[in-house]
């Protein structure tokens, strides 16, 4: 019996979470009206999501890209069918890959450090201050971080499938033997628009979902740094849950 | 429950000061009054609003007429100095950057604070944070100002200079003030009235000369800080 009451407290908490989240991101979404009168929150916020993740996503997603093209290739050598590498390291990154790369790195290096900034500002009452001032907290604080991801997100998948596919062309090339010619032939044939305009989709969501689950973790933190580490581990646990649950869910509705 | 039958009246242009222990919901006050809290039963009202009652866009209308010292300062670390005193006024008004500039500039002399526009927050000693928060408080002009426990962490110089200054700014923009301490050489210093606040209720309210005099034990117990006072 107890075990039942546990587990339902737990949905129930859950679920509370999940609604809370959904609001903030709403509230957020919101006051998208003032992003050109806070644009220099929004683009401090671009070049924090956007700019300074681009080293790690290019380096995650040439590896990446280098892993599947040198997998799928030595098992399609032994059937001569190593050329259409291309294709399917293409179609891989760009459908899959790129985005939840992205959103991996974004919600490990930005969600959390959001939430730890913000679960900062609440313990040491900077959010206190802001509503004492009058000056709305998720106007000032929220939506800057929502709009910025939501923008940076597609950036940075797209520059992810770039470079994936570039880091899948380099393997072929050099270790199974795929002239770069073939390989982009390859790949230019088998990518539709389709391809691309689900990956922006899917990112947006993947954005709106990390900035959300770290406002909301860091602007609820309570009980001082065990707090903020608790509101930061939780960011990227639930983040990267739902990213990859919503990921299956985009595929399986366009694939 | 932390505060019980709570009864308190405030003057325009007067300075209340809430003494009392640590936990006793000094600072709680403060929040009710800010709408932070709400009370389960009866009302705050300020100016003749209630706060109890009020809806989060008239809770940002009332406290535009605040001005807040944070126990800990409470400055945005990610801002300057500076851009801290400048965000009220870039919020509220249409003043321009210039004005603004002027205006924070001549807040922070108020404080003894001159040329620290560009200084970040971390950079600042105790002091000097308490004195950036008290010209953030003050930067639009307040009708209200809350202090809550403006010298804790501080010496006792520090502490008189907060005093000092806090008497000073009264002359000058002529707020209501309520501060919240259990420090009593500051509510000795700032005070037109100090009420007591002992176990969710006010047990002792008067001038600092009737406070020093009182004869309620609990009272004498907590300014002379001797427990022993009461068996």
């Amino acid at each position: 019996m107890r075990l039942l009451e546990k587990t339902g407290e737990g949905i129930l908490r859950a679920l509370d979470g999940a609604g809370e989240t959904l609001l903030l991101l709403f509230r957020g979404l919101g006051w998208g009206r003032t992003a050109w009168r806070y644009r220099r929150l929004v683009v401090a916020q671009m070049l924090f999501c956007g700019v300074e993740s681009l080293s790690v996503v290019a380096v995650v997603a040439f590896a990446a890209g280098m892993i599947v093209s040198l997998q799928t290739g030595t098992a399609l050598a032994d059937f001569q069918l190593q050329d259409t590498i291309g294709s399917i390291v293409a179609v891989s990154v760009c459908r899959e890959m790129g985005p939840v790369f992205a959103a991996i790195i974004v919600a490990a290096r930005v969600g959390s450090a959001m939430a730890a900034q913000l679960g900062t500002m609440k313990v040491s009452e900077e959010v206190d201050a802001l509503e004492a001032m009058s000056i709305n907290p998720v106007r000032y604080l929220v939506m800057p971080r929502v709009i910025g991801l939501v923008l940076m997100m597609p950036v940075l998948a797209m520059f992810s499938d770039v470079l994936g596919i570039a880091g899948g062309a380099m393997v072929g090339r050099l270790q199974i033997g795929v002239p770069y010619t073939v390989f982009f032939d390859k790949a230019l044939d088998s990518l539709e628009m389709k391809d691309i305009g689900v990956g922006i989709l899917k990112t947006t969501v993947f954005g709106m979902i990390i900035a959300a689950v770290a406002c909301r973790q860091g602007l609820g933190a309570v009980s001082g740094a065990l707090g903020v580490g608790k509101a930061t581990t939780k960011t990227v646990v639930i983040s990267l849950m739902f990213v990859l649950i919503f990921n299956y869910f985009i595929s399986a509705i366009f694939y | 429950m932390v505060l019980d039958n709570l009864d308190l009246e405030v003057g325009e242009g007067e300075l209340l000061c809430i003494i009392g222990g640590s936990g006793q919901g000094k600072s709680v006050i403060l929040k009710h009054i800010l709408g932070f809290m709400k009370p389960d039963r009866g009302d705050i009202r300020v100016g003749g609003v209630s706060i109890a009652r009020a809806s989060q866009k008239e809770l940002y209308e009332v406290r535009k007429t605040y001005g807040v010292l944070f126990q800990s300062a409470a400055l945005l670390f990610s801002l300057n100095v500076g851009e801290n005193l400048a965000l009220p006024l870039r919020e509220h008004t249409d003043l321009d950057e210039a004005r603004i500039a002027e205006i924070v500039r001549e807040r922070l002399s108020w404080v003894e604070l001159e040329g620290h526009e560009e200084t970040m927050p971390p950079d600042l000693s105790g002091g000097m944070l308490k004195r950036a928060g008290l010209a953030r408080a003050i930067v639009r002009d307040p009708k209200i100002i809350l202090f809550d426990e403006p010298t804790t962490g501080l010496d006792p110089v520090l502490s008189a200079t907060i005093g000092k200054l806090i008497t000073s700014l009264r002359s000058r923009l002529r707020f209501t003030g309520i501060a919240v301490t259990h420090d009593m050489n500051l509510a000795y210093m700032i005070a037109d009235r100090i009420a007591m606040l002992y176990d969710g209720r006010i047990i002792e309210s008067g001038t600092p000369k009737e406070i020093k005099n009182s004869r309620n034990p609990r009272v004498q117990e907590f300014i002379h800080g001797m427990p022993a006072l009461i068996a």
